[in-house]
């Protein structure tokens, strides 16, 4: 009786962790075997391998010599960077109306702001497009910081608005108390008591912007003004038959690896933000 | 008294004076929200009203001044041929539009039932306390953090006919008996689709999931282990229905990402006719084949059912609200 | 500095009335303690007084000028609050210094004088430098009472300071908030508690609140000898006053009869006798109670130890001039 119950209790951890294996191998594979490829070259290339044979840095060097990608890269940092900044100095004031004043219209508010965040972003493609050609910022990266605030606007106020429903109100009258205005609030208490919540939302929101397609496809048309996720996808090679598989898993590689390191990085904040802007909204 | 009769507050004899604190903030208030309205506004409303007036014009990419009212003709119009059939023209006659409408509510129901699924049990060993746990957690919030270009390439990469791993690993195990051109092959792109898509966002999927077991007290389960419930029957009697709002949430939110599919299909499987979803169909006619006002009106046709899911989606975000808050 | 007149004040929230027509004086440098159960809505009045809630309808003055539309900081009120509600980022001394900061024309120099004066009454100047995560529950109190007073305030406002505390600090603490008021005697406080130990050591005078309306205003002593009403009769005091009523009460002519523990007398011709059911010995008293046939049981307070086993009889008597009579409607007959 007692050895047929350990028996039963064993197979079920060793089921459980083939599980975990699993889990594992299944989310972190395809990105080694990216790795694993861009370190490849010439005929290598065209030859399955699961563990690295040989390691060439060729792929990377071509990457950052030939063609317009450090200059995608800078394009991609520049869209990101500035646009989390805008839709964060917006959304911190705005969520601070949202979260602690009381006023008609304020949940109707929210509600419209969430409608936004859900908009297929194909549904203002057109009006946007000629927004974009009025203002005479067509096929420049102020193309895409004005679009992609469409995404991060809603998304940042969103998540700041119940962060900041979170903190405590006699802080907040303590400071009243003490002669603060509302603009002192928030940059004076509020600002430097949110700031792990102001983390989390401009790395979303960076998140966002970097790995954004659809405006950066149909709002960029030279080579200079693309972000890197065009970039990447355009990538081919003279042929149909001779995509540079190597080049595009190098490009592929440094797009990605600062990200992930970001996500890891900031691991359990990520998982916060994605939740309260997922779950709670 | 006097003062017994002005009971009800606000028609007090004394005119209320309001005060400054709640002058200054509800001045402050309204100086806050001005700039993310405008904001707003200039970069979702306007345009969203003028792609949907766009589609009842003749609107074409380089005249877009010149855009004359012509009414439905672009959602539907008809032409009686002289032989007396009725032809019918528009969006809503064209059964490239009606293709890309199948292969989207297609992709929205495989994708969002796997990976409901998965990342249920997902989130579920995640929830476990095992050693490694963070590792897990961190292993998963990988595909979530790579970029859909970038995923789409990967992968497009691995499902290659020729020098694909998968083809390969598929042979080695004796799953696969030739190499499948997965991306090129109508029959297979719409799965090569929601493979890459399954494994990109079950992560995120889990997480939500994740979050609504945590809020589960412990000593539910405690009880359950005392009464000698099931494990089995304890996931279905104690586990579902508590995570059931959670996991609701989590799903619309995903439908409504799913209808708007756009970056995977475009690069993963170009030109597919097997995958063409409504988002690829409509910036297809708006920038590259010169159908602006078509490209405008199937794009308000998919804002209608995307608006349709997401009023859903509020209303049972309110329902659980309130419920779940007291 | 100031003194603080309440004309029919009202407050709702909504269609609830939480205060419902209170006139209250409170004089110059008085410290006023507003006691009642939960919910009675003393801190929505003292919120009122702040200007931190918008008063409904009423007239709120100081110095004989109407202030309802000022701003906390205009009123010149200080507050402490119950959760301390310290700037969690800044340090002691930023904490401490906020609200001078804010105020615009005072020094560097000015600033630092006060915020260590105040730091020198309160001995905490040896932690201006920490975080107030890095304090104690009590020290954490004192900085935010340190906080107050370097704003130099007209009024001083407390909302149930001490209930985050333990018991021993809580008695520390209040001794501390009495000697304060004794050095800043031309400030005047008003101090929100449920304790009515805190009330009766702490107060110039009361103000028990009930329902939202004034039950009855006045020193200490004037609660404990003369209440207005069995409710305040029942509030004040510990032991809680035992009532009695039906044919006990009729001897004394009346519906109610009240008589503290205190002011029963253990003899053997005593009037009424009660079986002890429980005996509580707390050294320097001991708590007796009788069961009667009345409602609760009876509390009789006898100095020293005492031994008085369950279930044996015992007789007393009130000291006839320490009752309280009170009508049908509980207000008392004099």
């Amino acid at each position: 009786m007692g050895a047929t119950f350990d028996y039963w209790k064993l197979t079920k951890t060793v089921l459980f962790y083939a599980l975990v294996l699993v889990i594992v191998v299944v989310s972190v594979f395809p990105f080694y075997y990216a790795i694993l490829t861009s370190l490849k070259s010439g005929t290598d290339l065209f030859r399955v391998t699961y563990w690295p044979t040989s390691i060439s840095f060729e792929n990377f060097r071509q990457v950052f010599s030939q063609g317009a990608f450090p200059r995608n890269l800078l394009n991609s940092v520049f869209v990101a960077s500035v646009t989390v900044i805008l839709a964060l100095f917006l959304a911190v004031t705005a969520s601070f109306a949202l979260s602690r004043v009381r006023f008609r219209g304020r949940s109707l508010l929210l509600m419209t702001i969430l409608a936004v965040s859900m908009f297929p972003q194909i549904a203002v493609l057109a009006g946007l497009f000629e927004v974009i050609r009025f203002l005479g910022i067509y096929n420049t990266p102020w193309a895409l910081i004005f679009a992609y605030t469409i995404f991060t606007l809603p998304f940042t106020v969103w998540v700041l608005t119940t962060f900041m429903r979170d903190l405590p109100v006699e802080i907040e009258e303590a400071a009243i108390v003490d002669g603060a205005t509302p603009w002192v609030i928030i940059t004076q208490v509020f600002m430097p008591l949110m700031w792990p919540a102001l983390v989390t939302t401009g790395l979303l929101a960076f998140i966002a912007a970097w790995n954004e397609f659809l405006f950066a496809l149909t709002f960029t048309v030279s080579n200079d003004t693309r972000t890197v996720p065009v970039a990447i996808a355009l990538l081919s090679g003279g042929s149909q038959y001779e995509i540079p598989w190597g080049i595009i898993m190098a490009a592929s590689v440094v797009v990605t690896v600062p990200l992930v390191a970001l996500v890891l990085v900031f691991q359990r904040k990520i998982v916060s933000g994605l939740t309260a802007g997922g779950v709670k909204g | 008294m006097a003062t017994d009769a002005m009971a009800p507050v606000g028609t007090a004899a004394t005119p209320k004076i309001r005060s400054e604190l709640l002058q200054q903030r509800a001045r402050a208030a309204r100086w806050f929200l001005v700039p993310m309205l405008i904001a707003l506004a200039i970069v979702a409303g306007w345009p969203l009203m003028r792609s949907i007036w766009f589609s009842f014009t003749d609107a074409t990419l380089n005249d877009l001044y010149g855009a004359e009212w012509i009414g439905i003709g672009n959602y539907l119009r008809w032409q009686v041929l002289e032989s007396g059939t009725v032809r019918y023209r528009g969006v809503l006659a064209d059964p490239d539009w009606w293709n890309a409408v199948w292969n989207t509510v297609r992709f929205a129901f495989w994708s969002v039932l796997w990976e409901t699924v998965l990342g249920m049990i997902v989130a579920l060993v995640l929830n476990a306390e095992f050693r490694g746990r963070g590792i897990v957690r961190a292993a998963i919030l990988i595909p979530w953090a790579i970029p859909t270009i970038v995923s789409a390439r990967m992968w497009g990469w691995m499902l290659n006919d020729q020098f694909g791993i998968i083809n390969d690993l598929g042979m080695k195990l004796g799953l696969l008996s030739a190499p499948v051109a997965w991306t090129a092959s109508a029959d297979t792109a719409m799965t090569a689709v929601l493979i890459v898509d399954i494994w990109k966002t079950t992560p995120f999927m889990a997480l939500l999931i994740l979050a609504g077991l945590q809020m589960i007290p412990k000593d539910i389960y405690e009880a359950a282990e005392i009464d000698g419930v099931h494990p089995v029957k304890q996931f279905f009697r104690i586990t579902l229905p508590l995570v059931r709002p959670a996991l609701m949430v989590a799903i619309i939110f995903r439908v409504l990402d799913a209808l708007r599919i756009f970056d995977l299909i475009y690069v993963l499987t170009p030109n597919s006719r097997s995958t063409k979803t409504m988002s690829v169909l409509a910036q297809e006619n708006l920038f590259q084949f010169n159908n602006f006002a078509e490209g405008s009106t199937q794009s308000t046709l998919l804002f209608l059912l995307i608006a349709i899911f997401t009023i859903l989606y509020i209303w049972i975000g309110k329902v659980n609200f309130e419920g779940g808050d007291r | 500095m100031a003194s603080i007149e309440l004309r029919n004040i009202r407050k709702s929230f909504g269609a609830v009335n939480v205060i419902k027509g209170v006139d209250l004086e409170v004089r110059k440098g008085e410290f006023m303690v507003f006691v009642g159960p939960s919910g009675c809505g003393k801190s929505t009045l003292l919120r009122l007084i702040s200007g931190l809630e918008d008063i409904t309808s009423g007239e709120m003055l100081f110095d004989g000028k109407v202030v309802n539309a000022l701003t906390p900081s205009k009123r010149g009120i200080a507050m402490v609050f119950q959760s301390y509600a310290l700037y969690p980022h800044m340090t002691v001394y930023e904490n401490m210094a906020f609200g001078l900061k804010l105020e615009k024309g005072h020094s560097k120099e000015a600033i630092r004088e006060r915020v260590e004066k105040a730091a020198d009454m309160l001995q905490i100047r040896q932690y201006l430098d920490r975080l107030p995560k890095q304090l104690s529950g009590g020290q954490r109190q004192r900085v935010a009472i340190g906080r107050a007073i370097t704003r130099d305030p007209k009024v001083f406002l407390f909302d149930e300071p001490l209930s985050n505390l333990d018991a021993a600090l809580r008695v520390q603490t209040r001794i501390e908030i009495a000697k304060l008021h004794e050095g800043m005697h031309d400030v005047t406080m008003i101090y929100v508690t449920h304790d009515q130990v805190e009330a009766m050591t702490l107060a110039d005078r009361i103000c028990v609140l009930r329902d939202g309306l004034v039950e009855q205003v006045g020193t200490p002593m004037e609660l404990y000898e003369k209440p207005d009403s069995i409710f305040v009769a029942g509030f004040i005091g510990s032991p809680k006053m035992n009532f009695l009523t039906g044919e006990k009460a009729e001897a004394f002519k009346c519906t109610t009869l009240g008589v503290r523990g205190e002011h029963m007398l253990v003899k053997p011709d005593g009037i009424w006798e009660g079986e002890v059911i429980h005996t509580e010995n707390l050294g320097a008293d001991t708590y007796v109670y009788l069961e009667m046939g009345q409602e609760e049981p009876i509390v009789v307070r006898l100095e020293g130890a005492m031994q008085h086993p369950s279930g044996s009889k015992l007789r007393v008597s009130p000291m006839e001039d320490r009752v309280h009579r009170f009508d049908e409607a509980g207000k008392p007959i004099r």
